[in-house]
């Protein structure tokens, strides 16, 4: 225990994550392109397009995001460093910045040699980046902060596994049955258990933080995120196990139960803050949250609801909950990681005085991230009821929703350009 | 037991405290309560370095034979913080509410991440070391005044 801490100022130099930060807004970009040309995605979740759009969207934008963040956070919040970071990072960024292009080609195709290309490009990065990461979670001295990553970075590596499963069975390598229950546990552990457990773990440590707000209850830091795992398992048994299939529903509600409790108990932290600035990172946390309770509002009323209606309320679901909640809360975060990381690293490298550098709010000012914010609800705004909406008002509306989101990306983009270029500029360096 | 975290958590968060309250002050245009706020945040912050660096550090360091480890990178980092506390210090002198809040943020952020290391990973190794006096040094620690 004493040796795990003896490293614990190693953070990764600032190149690390930042690259990651840098090319995420790009996928995003992307993504709206293609949805313009191609409409298709506003029918069923299942054509090829929309399968793209999800990929580019989870591994493109939120999961090189996270794992940009993950790199940087875990030596501060576990006292342990990663391993061999360097390599590691840019395994994993090579990794998702190849593999994601190729397997959304593979999906838009129907052609399953990009498919399985991309997977296996994908693997070759995430397993390295993932057994690196499970080196300091295992000899962390901090094992409460550390169980939900933990529990996280497991989902990640078994929604990997599903995916290879998958990706061999549209590349006909193997047979598989059941496609549709496989690519639904997919996402499930996709979505629940990599990206919702993390955020929730990220949560545990920066809301507090951020704006001084009360710690979470105990009760809730104690099980929640185990709850959320027995729920992956049922629903998991629940496909399987055809004597079991009744578990399912229970375990849809138990995620959507201990969601809606995550959400409502960290608006509540946040509407007790101590810090009473405007803040747009905070901003983006409570849309994003409210976006979550909409998510989990909708997702067990999906078992219910008339055929003809599936299709539009699962499209609206998903750009709710990775649109709306998922990219709400890791950009918002991107205004405080880079420009402190920024700030940071530049006065590290220079020894420079602290007025002689740009501070935090001045490496990336309020009103250009408010900007990005705004963009990116009235996006949403558009975005959210289009699957809903006749033909041809959802072609146009959702025209204009991706033109709004490509906007918000690219002011995001020049926003984490702007630090970069300044800490540059004071005399910074990337390696 | 956890005596040591408990009473330097419990400073981190009074702290805090006063350093939201300063930074609502300045957000409000009131200097007044600013630099009343700001002087007291000031202070409870060099405090508690200097808890730990005189009573702490030196405990742990001989306790555990380690003085290159934990305690020397908090050590740096309380000079860094004490640097930007300086900057705050003068944009305040001259009422300079931009460069206050991005100093302030900023600051908030490199003293959370300090209060995070030492929350999680330095006081529980303390409270395991130096468990038989904990409650002799909370006392000489409590005993400190600015």
């Amino acid at each position: 225990m004493a040796e795990s801490g003896l490293s614990y100022d190693q953070g990764p130099p600032f190149g690390a994550p930042l690259r990651y930060f840098l090319v995420a807004p790009l996928f995003i970009l992307l993504a709206a392109g293609l949805g313009t040309l191609l409409p298709d995605w506003l029918t069923t979740r299942w054509s090829p397009i929309s399968l793209a759009l999800t990929h580019l969207v989870t591994l493109g934008y939120l999961a090189m995001v996270m794992l940009g963040a993950l790199l940087q956070m875990l030596p501060v919040v576990l006292g342990t460093p990663v391993p061999a970071v360097r390599l590691v990072g840019w395994l994993g960024l090579l990794g998702l910045s190849i593999g994601t292009p190729s397997l959304a080609l593979g999906f838009l195709l129907g052609e399953p040699l990009w498919l399985y290309a991309g997977i296996w490009i994908l693997a070759a990065g995430l397993i390295p980046f993932s057994i690196a990461i499970s080196v300091s979670l295992i000899k962390t001295a901090a094992p409460l902060v550390a169980w939900p990553i933990r529990q996280a970075a497991l989902a990640l590596v078994i929604t990997l596994l599903l995916g290879i499963l998958l990706a061999g069975a549209f590349a006909s390598l193997w047979p598989v049955s059941a496609i549709t229950e496989l690519t639904a546990l997919h996402a499930a552990w996709g979505l629940i258990g990599w990206v919702l457990i993390l955020i929730i773990g990220v949560a545990y440590q920066v809301v507090p933080m951020l704006q001084i707000t009360r710690p979470y209850p105990r009760w809730l830091t104690h099980g929640l995120t185990w709850i959320l795992f027995l729920g992956l398992l049922l629903i998991s048994v629940a496909t399987q196990v055809e004597s079991m299939a009744s578990f399912g529903l229970l375990g849809t509600l138990l995620l959507s139960a201990s969601s809606i409790v995550f959400a409502s108990v960290t608006l509540r932290l946040q509407a007790g803050r101590r810090r009473k600035l405007p803040d747009t990172t905070l901003n983006f946390w409570r849309f994003g949250l409210a976006s979550l309770i909409f998510s989990a509002l909708v997702f067990p009323v999906l078992h219910w609801l008339p055929e003809d209606w599936t299709d539009a309320a699962e499209i609206s679901l998903g750009i709710a909950f990775l649109l709306g909640f998922v990219a709400s809360v890791v950009g918002g975060m991107l205004y405080k990681i880079v420009p402190f990381l920024a700030w940071f690293h530049l006065k590290t490298q220079t020894h420079a005085k602290v007025g002689s550098i740009p501070n935090m709010k001045q490496m990336i000012p309020d009103n250009l991230a408010r900007i990005h914010f705004r963009l990116h609800l009235a996006s949403l705004a558009l975005l959210l009821p289009t699957p809903l909406l006749p033909t041809p008002i959802n072609r146009y509306a959702s025209i204009a929703g991706l033109l709004l989101l490509a906007a918000s990306a690219i002011r995001q983009w020049l926003n984490l350009l702007q630090a970069k270029h300044l800490f540059l500029k004071h005399g910074g360096y990337l390696d | 037991m956890h005596d040591i975290s408990d009473y330097l958590t419990a400073d981190h968060h009074h702290c805090d405290d006063l350093f939201a309250e300063a930074e609502n002050a300045v957000a409000n245009d009131d200097w007044q309560t600013a630099m009343t706020q700001f002087k007291a945040f000031e202070a409870a912050t060099l405090l508690h370095f200097t808890r730990e660096e005189n009573i702490l550090f030196p405990a742990f360091e001989e306790r555990t034979g380690i003085s290159h480890g934990p305690t020397a990178v908090m050590r740096s980092e309380h000079v860094e913080i004490r640097e930007t506390l300086q900057g705050m210090t003068d944009a305040l002198a001259s009422r300079n509410a931009d460069v206050y809040l991005g100093l302030a943020e900023t600051l908030l952020m490199l003293l959370r991440q300090h209060n995070t290391k030492e929350e999680q990973i330095l006081y529980p190794m303390a409270d395991q070391a130096l468990a038989d006096n904990a409650g002799v040094m909370v006392l000489e620690m409590e005993a400190l005044t600015a």
